[in-house]
């Protein structure tokens, strides 16, 4: 982690020892600055309370919010009442100071891509209090009619198998989909046709303008071994290379992780139903278990605070406990 | 000693081939209503096929269980030969193979799980 630390480049009286300081008094959230595609990161503490993260509120031209791996339908030792944490998160967005413009939900919205399982998930998320909800499929959100089901719930307005972009004063969001048509022994996979669609989409863009991809599975190799990455999107993120400011938030393995790659910050979220373990520290990558009364601790959901002009953008992650 | 690990082990097929025979839940993916006559059990367990590799007679019965927390989708490669429904903890999915020829399966939304069966 210390390695993606910086000098204070933005001024904004958080440098290297302030970082380690932090580290030392908080440990159960994380809050990530961007500032010129540089990530700095310090945790916080829970309840978002913390005079850095307040710092970094104010002046923030819009806020946002990322949820992700709801799970809805879940219901083994790990977490048997998901639709209790997700509720959770609702509540902890609804409790925010300011409410956030939108919420992006980056996939396995469900289990198994029951009905019940979306209507329950719809039910819970349209409490938060958000301009709307913006979504891109997780693998378990399209186990049934090559993900139909998930295109006539979510994926209105879309493109293909439910990709899509809009803007949001001044920034350019893209939502892509890399958890259908997977190749035998391969990972993720954006596929041809949302390439093509991909590099059209920002061909008229100025390479000024920050750019925000989210999807699924992560974007970078996290851990291919556990199919944690995505086979094409070195070529993706080519399309991107000229852009000053690229960020790419997934969900998909249910912990906080983030790398900085030239101009690119790359983050992952926290689930609101289960965690996964570090890579390479269990046989598998299924649902980690921990003491229930830890549960909370290790799910979460990220607020992520755009400062127009500074090209910062704040990823603070909150646990629910 | 090597006896009675022997005589465990045997008493483990047994187990499976019980496993593999008896207990399928109704509605649940199966190719047939019927019990395979000729079957052999492939458990999937911590995102893996075990065993991964089998070499069974034409006309035999195989039998997928999913062992894990997390649902998994048993496809042969080509996506067409077979593909079973997503199987949550415990579900069944059987599939007969009745040609000789070597076929190549995956999961389909876990793509790194592969594994090969060979008809004879």
């Amino acid at each position: 982690m210390a390695d993606f630390i910086r000098d204070n480049i933005n001024k904004d009286g958080i440098d290297r020892r302030g970082f380690l300081q932090c580290m030392a008094w908080a440990g159960t959230g994380a809050l990530y600055t961007m500032h010129g595609g540089i990530l700095k990161s310090l945790p916080l503490m829970q309840g978002a309370a913390s005079g850095m993260n307040m710092a970094k509120m104010k002046g923030a031209d819009f806020s946002f919010i990322q949820i992700s791996d709801s799970h809805i339908g879940f219901s083994k030792e790990a977490n048997p009442d998901v639709t209790a944490t997700l509720q959770i998160a609702v509540d902890r967005i609804n409790s925010s100071a300011a409410p956030p413009d939108f919420l992006l939900h980056t996939g396995d919205i469900s289990q198994l891509s029951k009905p019940s399982e979306f209507d329950t998930a719809e039910q819970v998320l349209k409490g938060a209090k958000a301009g709307r909800i913006f979504y891109v499929p997780g693998e378990h959100d399209v186990l049934t009619d090559d993900g139909k089901q998930y295109l006539d719930r979510f994926g209105k307005d879309t493109k293909g198998k439910g990709w899509y972009s809009f803007d949001h004063k001044g920034a350019h969001f893209i939502g892509l989909v890399n958890v259908v048509d997977l190749k035998a022994g391969g990972l993720g996979s954006l596929g041809s046709d949302q390439l093509k669609w991909l590099q059209d989409d920002v061909r008229n863009l100025k390479s000024s303008t920050p750019v925000i991809v989210f999807a699924h599975i992560p974007l970078w190799a996290v851990y291919p071994e556990w199919g944690w990455g995505t086979d094409d999107s070195e070529q993706a993120l080519g399309y991107l290379k000229r852009f000053g400011s690229v960020s790419v938030l997934n969900g998909h393995i249910h912990q906080i992780m983030q790398k900085v790659e030239g101009n690119v910050t790359f983050h992952t979220a926290l689930s609101t139903a289960f965690p996964q373990p570090i890579p390479g520290t269990a046989p598998s990558p299924g649902p980690m278990k921990v003491p229930a009364d830890h549960l909370r601790n290790v799910l979460g959901i990220s607020h992520v605070n755009y400062v127009q002009g500074a090209h910062s953008l704040a990823i603070v992650d909150s646990p629910l406990a | 000693m090597k006896r009675i690990k022997w005589i465990f082990g045997l008493a483990a097929m047994v187990v499976t081939a019980l496993a593999c025979t008896g207990g399928t839940k109704p509605g649940l993916a199966m190719s047939s209503g019927d019990k395979p006559a000729n079957g052999v059990a492939v458990k999937i367990d911590n995102f893996s096929f075990g065993p991964a590799n089998i070499t069974i007679p034409a006309g035999t019965t195989i039998t997928w269980t999913n062992n894990d927390d997390v649902p998994h989708v048993v496809t042969s490669d080509d996506n067409k030969m077979f593909k079973s429904k997503a199987l949550d903890t415990d579900d069944h999915f059987s599939f007969t193979f009745t040609k000789p020829g070597t076929y190549r399966y995956y999961c389909a939304i876990h793509p790194k799980m592969t594994a090969k069966i060979v008809v004879q």
